[in-house]
């Protein structure tokens, strides 16, 4: 490995670059050789199920948890030694709302802002509050705001010292429609002025905004890359079928060799395996008149689902 | 950039500044913690008061007469009975008997007259009047006490006729030998103030630090706190300064009701008092924090704090006498900062100590801070590992 600038390693190509990640907890692998590389001012979406280790890897990323095994850097430090370092450059926006309740708005700001030192300190405040649109709460106290702005200022404060990488734990959780939208906007914006981001969702059209994803199970990377690449990767073929008593169908097909999934979109229904044979098959043995077959695109969440199940066959039972 | 890796090991004044601000805004909002500061120095003070205050009466008293029934002792235990503090319940014969009856708590007082009383007096010899006390509980006895050196002469003295007469002149016509046992320190009702100022301090101190981090991590704003770049030692300092100042205000509380309300004597320096003050308190603090690195959640830390504060009342010669504890538990109280606390008040305040007669306890004191601050922030994690 080459010197390296203890501060920045403005030129190192990747913003997180970790291989081989392990974590334990009381004996059980809640992270399981996990490796990424996130490339400067791309957004890493991360997703997978509950317990799956996202928010772990998180941690372990910005040094509040220690790998058990693994190495890597974060913007060029080793996220084992130089974890000081890396706070001053990272934003972290916890799963669960951690700013104080008991202090206002501004309070909380001005209170990251002197934690790291930034110089005009009343100036980035105000300028804080004003692009977020928290100026007119300003003094009211974080614990009374509804989720939606409780996001606002996490995400806020995450960005008040011009942090070089944002790792976002689940950030939407619990916003509504419009917020979420705002949101990531602001997520692009930030991108395309050179910020790194990561951010772990369950929100399939969040996945698909961002440029790469890793999908976890068990504290294993299960699929990585574009979105359009993890669902070719996938190798999941899907029929839509549609046509009069079609919902009856689910049911008869649920049980057919090759048909992993079944899953009822309004009047038309998902049948999806890895298979294409046998899931043809299996649509054809189907008597129904008028029924209506066509092969489509799976969506990332037939894929996701597609491997949830994989991962249970591989792991649960070890 | 060079050398940033290096800045944030160092202390900053910015980040301590920053803790300090937030715990001073987060104290000022939580009313009930903030009333507690203040309302348990005062609760307490009005419980003690009343202790320091109370003049009990009509006290179990016995009395051994070696001296027959000479119209002199008579006199005397009548007058006893008569002041109103002495409630003779028991004439025995035998000293061992009379000792029993003190050791067992049956009674407060226990008089002996010795034999040829009567002749002795009458010789102008001065004999012995030997009264021992149960002073475990000082503020029972005292006034007694104080009663009885007044009693003597003046029950004597109508007895002291014609040939007698020029005893009534001269120096008490009876040796008085006041003994209070069990409390060999003596004890006084003044003591009661310095040693709750030290046993408040310790409460409220230890507790306080320790809820304040652990609150911290119930709430999870301690992952937040941990992946800025703060240092243990500022966020340690931060929390503690602002509990310095309510602890002084919980001393000014205390000392102005001690000297107002309760006449408590306050003679030495307030000044040098206020300067040893800070040492005491921030080794409580420090203690505090300490817990808070070890405690899961808030119950835990206040058992904790429970578990700390038992041996200080216990050991530090606040409620027992120190020198009349067994050796083990007289080293135990050494290590404990009460201790060294309460010698440091009682001197100043009683005694009118100066810098040189405290120094040694100021050095415990000051050994005891460094002691547990190096435990505090080695055991800080700054992971949640
Ligand atoms: N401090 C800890 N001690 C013990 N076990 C833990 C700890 N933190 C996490 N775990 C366990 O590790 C596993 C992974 O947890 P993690 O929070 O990383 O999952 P996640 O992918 O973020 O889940 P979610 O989508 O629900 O947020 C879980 O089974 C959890 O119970
Ligand atoms: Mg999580």
């Amino acid at each position: 490995m080459t010197h390296q600038d203890p501060d920045g390693g403005g030129d190192a190509p990747f913003a997180i670059d970790v291989s081989g990640l392990v974590k334990r907890f009381n004996g059980r692998t809640v992270v399981d050789g996990f490796s990424i590389r996130v490339k400067r001012g791309e957004i890493y979406g991360f997703l997978g199920p509950n317990g799956s280790g996202k928010t772990t890897t998180i941690r372990m990323l910005c040094g509040l948890l220690t790998p058990d095994a693994g190495e890597g850097t974060c913007l060029g430090l080793d996220i084992r030694r130089d974890s000081a370092a890396i706070k001053r450059q990272v934003g972290y926006m916890t799963q669960k709302f951690s700013f104080w309740e008991d202090l206002s708005i501004a309070e909380n700001l001005d209170f990251v802002a002197r934690v790291y030192g930034l110089s005009d300190r009343r100036r980035r405040v105000e300028e804080a509050l004003e692009r977020l649109g928290l100026a007119n709460r300003r003094r009211q106290l974080a614990g009374e705001l509804s989720g939606g702005w409780k996001q606002r200022l996490a995400l806020a404060a995450c960005i008040l010292h011009d942090p070089k990488l944002l790792l976002l734990d689940e950030p939407t959780a619990g916003v509504d429609p419009k917020a979420r939208r705002e949101f990531w906007t602001e997520i692009h914006a930030l991108a395309a002025a050179g910020l790194t981001v990561l951010v772990s969702t369950h929100y399939m059209d969040e996945a698909e905004r961002c440029h790469q994803i890793a999908y976890l199970a068990y504290g294993r990377r299960m699929a990585q890359g574009s979105v359009d690449e993890v669902i070719a990767g996938s190798g999941l073929v899907t029929y839509a079928l549609s046509g009069p008593g079609v919902e009856g169908a689910a049911a008869a097909l649920a049980g057919r060799p090759g048909v992993e999934m079944v899953t009822p979109f309004g009047a038309r229904l998902h049948v999806s395996g890895t298979d294409p044979a046998a899931v043809k098959a299996a649509v054809d043995g189907l008597d129904l008149p008028g029924l209506r077959v066509a092969a489509v695109e799976p969506t990332l969440e037939d894929v996701f689902i597609h491997l949830m199940r994989s991962a249970t066959d591989n792991f649960a039972a070890s | 950039m060079k050398g940033g890796a290096i800045m944030s090991t160092r202390f900053s004044f910015a980040r301590f500044l920053a803790v300090l601000v937030k715990e001073f805004i987060q104290m000022r909002r939580d009313r009930l913690t903030f009333a507690m500061m203040v309302g348990i120095p005062i609760m307490q003070l009005v419980l003690f008061g009343y202790a320091i205050n109370s003049d009990p009466k009509r006290l179990p008293t016995a009395v051994l007469s070696a001296d027959g029934g000479s119209p002199f002792a008579r006199s005397l235990v009548a007058a006893m009975v008569n002041s109103g503090y002495f409630d003779v319940r028991a004439e025995v014969r035998d000293s061992h008997h009379l000792d029993e009856m003190l050791a067992e708590g049956e009674v407060q007082f226990a008089v002996t007259i010795p034999a040829g009383f009567a002749r002795a007096l009458q010789r102008g010899e001065r004999p012995v009047l030997l009264v021992e006390a149960d002073a475990t509980d000082p503020a029972a006895t005292s006034n007694a006490l104080s009663a009885m050196t007044v009693l003597a002469r003046q029950a004597l003295n109508p007895d002291l006729t014609g040939p007698l007469a020029p005893l009534r002149a001269g120096p008490d016509p009876v040796d008085l030998r006041l003994q209070r046992r069990y409390n060999p320190e003596g004890l006084t009702q003044y003591n009661v103030v310095p040693g709750l100022m030290g046993t408040i301090l310790t409460m409220t101190m230890v507790m306080m630090t320790a809820l304040a981090v652990t609150r911290e991590r119930e709430r999870g704003t301690m992952e937040n706190l941990l992946s800025m770049p703060v240092r243990p030692f500022e966020v340690m300092l931060g929390k503690i300064v602002p509990f310095i100042l309510v602890g002084y205000v919980q001393v000014v509380i205390i000392v102005l009701a001690a000297r107002f309300l309760f006449g408590v004597p306050i003679v030495g320096s307030l000044a040098l008092l206020s300067v040893v003050m800070v040492l005491f308190i921030a080794a409580n603090l420090a203690v505090g924090f300490t817990f808070s690195t070890v405690a899961k959640n808030q119950l835990q830390a206040l058992q904790m704090s429970f578990f700390f504060f038992l041996p200080s009342m216990l050991l530090s010669g606040f409620m027992f006498p120190f020198r009349g504890m067994p050796g083990w538990a007289q080293t135990l109280g050494e290590v404990l900062p009460l201790t060294h606390f309460l010698r440091i008040v009682r001197g100043i305040l009683l005694k009118g100590s100066g810098p040189v007669e405290i120094v040694g306890e100021v050095v415990a004191l000051l050994l005891f801070l460094s002691v547990v601050t190096v435990i505090a922030l080695k055991r800080y994690r700054q992971t949640l590992d």
